[in-house]
């Protein structure tokens, strides 16, 4: 890492700090230095770089946030802090463009020895719901790499600090809590997993009287 | 530097030195390893070492440093209680001004030592301007509720706060370059009277003042700490302008303001379902749960010594 990126690191987790006082909580996992996929809820830019702080050094060099190539290409300095700074592993979201699949490249990133941050719900949840319901990728990755240990991570607050549409951060504390590791069961099936795995994400947020059914699980409970 | 506050900072180092060597004691006694009281006097006592250097080292390098100390934890303070508030899109625009404009300008405001301004600032500009912010957002879901909560939290995180540097700015004859010496006084008689309190309701503590409010304030512990640090304060009359009995009567009006914040800042505390206001300071919780009693002593102590020694 260059001497640039190093201190832009430093100064982006120093901010992120100074906003939120971000806490780990390592409720149901300590700090491992094995191969991990961290799976979290997505609220805002911000929320790979908290997990990134609460991370120790040592683990925190070995994992990569996983994030849309659409947002992080864009801009000599987004790409800067994206590539180089948080060597993120950037995917194209869209289907009809892109040339390897994205869960094909998550694949090859763990392979190489590395962990991941991965957002299982596709895209940020602007919506008054906790989380959004998962899309495939966490359970093909977890299919294609069943040894890799999954990691629930709950971003509790970074969307009041920076709601939807606001550029300048507001003080709010936040904390990130680690729920116990789950894996893909021996012939467990797609849509059980994602709901296992979901289940096991909301279960980590402290308020459970906010947690609502989505609409679309209202509607298949209906 | 005043001889006073050489002499006065050997004191707390001594007192501090007492504490940790009891601690140590009461963990090393059988049992003492595994009782959660000891661990949370021990890492109070710990705490407390880092706070009286942090606060030794502003007062050494002088009122910059002080000025600067208090509007850092106007800011982490206000920062916890905004987190229990009920925050909305709505809100955005009135808290940053108050996290970046209000709070900046007020200790401007003492440092420039223009008190006119300094003390009307938020209760009037701020009031006023701080809602109208919030209402151009056109959110009118619980209004006044959100409105209030954010007046209140600027009021108490950063106005009173800001009393405690302010004490460097009155001028006072006879005790020119020595109002450093009245911070000290304030928040040693304040957490002198905390810390009596904790220790004479464990001994003696059986009944208690508002059980609905917070379980841990007795009659003998709050009786046996405001006696006591009102003579703690008499005690340290040589270090303040005034004789020895008014040290002791503003002791005591600074102890029992820094009780009413304590028995007020609980009941906000459980309103909102929490124990402690954060998590910064080990033992002690956040940083309003050991400025609690400082907030709210700060603005009359300062007041008093105004209106009865600035001439």
């Amino acid at each position: 890492m260059s001497l640039l990126e190093a201190m832009t690191s430093n100064a982006v987790t120093a901010f992120a700090r100074l906003i939120t006082g971000v806490r780990p909580d390592w409720r149901d996992a300590l700090p491992d230095r094995r191969q991990r996929i961290y799976f979290a809820n997505h609220a805002s830019h911000g929320d790979f770089v908290l997990i990134w702080s609460v991370l120790p050094k040592e683990i925190r060099d070995r994992t990569r946030p996983v994030a849309g190539a659409d947002y992080w290409r864009k801009g000599r300095v987004r790409r800067f802090v994206g590539v180089n700074v948080f060597r993120a592993v950037l995917i194209d979201r869209v289907a009809e463009t892109r040339t390897e699949d994205p869960v094909e490249t998550m694949a090859r990133v763990l392979d190489e020895g590395d962990s991941l941050i991965v957002f299982p719900e596709g895209t940020r949840n602007m919506t008054d719901a906790p989380l959004l319901p998962f899309k495939s990728g966490l359970y093909n990755l977890a299919r294609m790499r069943p040894e890799v240990e999954l990691v629930p991570t709950w971003i509790d607050n970074l969307s009041r600090v920076l709601p939807k549409g606001e550029v300048l951060p507001l003080p709010i504390l936040c904390s990130v809590a680690f729920g116990a590791p789950i894996r893909l069961g021996e012939g467990e099936e797609r849509k059980a997993f994602l709901e296992r795995a979901r289940g096991a994400l909301l279960a980590l947020s402290d308020r459970p009287g906010t947690v609502q059914p989505t609409a679309t699980e209202a509607v298949h409970a209906a | 530097m005043p001889r006073e506050t050489i002499l006065l900072f050997g004191g707390v180092v001594a007192v501090l030195c007492l504490a940790s060597v009891i601690g140590a004691w009461l963990k090393a006694r059988p049992g003492g390893g595994e009782s959660a009281t000891v661990e949370n006097l021990n890492a109070r006592v710990k705490a407390w070492w880092v706070m009286v250097a942090l606060l030794g080292v502003a007062i050494a390098v002088g009122k910059a440093a002080v000025v600067i100390l208090y509007a850092a934890a106007s800011f982490f303070a206000l920062r916890e209680f905004i987190t229990l508030t009920d925050t909305r899109k709505g809100d955005h625009w009135a808290l940053l001004t108050a996290f970046f404009v209000a709070l900046p300008i007020q200790y401007y405001l003492v440092w420039i030592e223009w008190y006119g301004l300094f003390s009307i600032f938020i209760p009037v500009y701020g009031f006023l301007l701080m809602p109208a912010i919030a209402a151009l957002r056109q959110d009118t879901d619980h209004f006044l509720t959100r409105v209030a909560a954010q007046q209140w939290a600027l009021m108490i995180c950063v106005y009173c706060a800001s009393h405690v540097p302010a004490l460097l700015t009155l001028d006072i004859p006879g005790y020119e370059g020595k109002q450093v010496l009245l911070v000290a006084f304030l928040i040693i008689v304040v957490q002198g009277s905390d810390v009596l309190q904790y220790v004479f309701g464990k001994l003696f503590g059986r009944r208690k003042v508002a059980p609905l409010l917070s379980p841990s304030k007795t009659w003998e512990g709050l009786v046996g700490g405001v006696v006591s640090a009102t003579a703690l304060g008499t005690a340290l009359w040589w270090i303040t302008p005034f004789a020895p009995w008014q040290a002791g009567l503003l002791a005591f009006a600074i102890c029992v303001m820094g009780f009413l914040g304590g028995l007020v800042m609980s009941g906000i505390k459980r309103d909102r379902g929490v124990k402690d206001w954060g998590r910064m300071i080990a033992g002690h919780g956040g940083v309003l749960d050991r400025i609690d009693s400082i907030v709210f002593s700060a603005p009359i102590f300062f007041h008093l010594t105004r209106y009865w020694w600035v001439p």
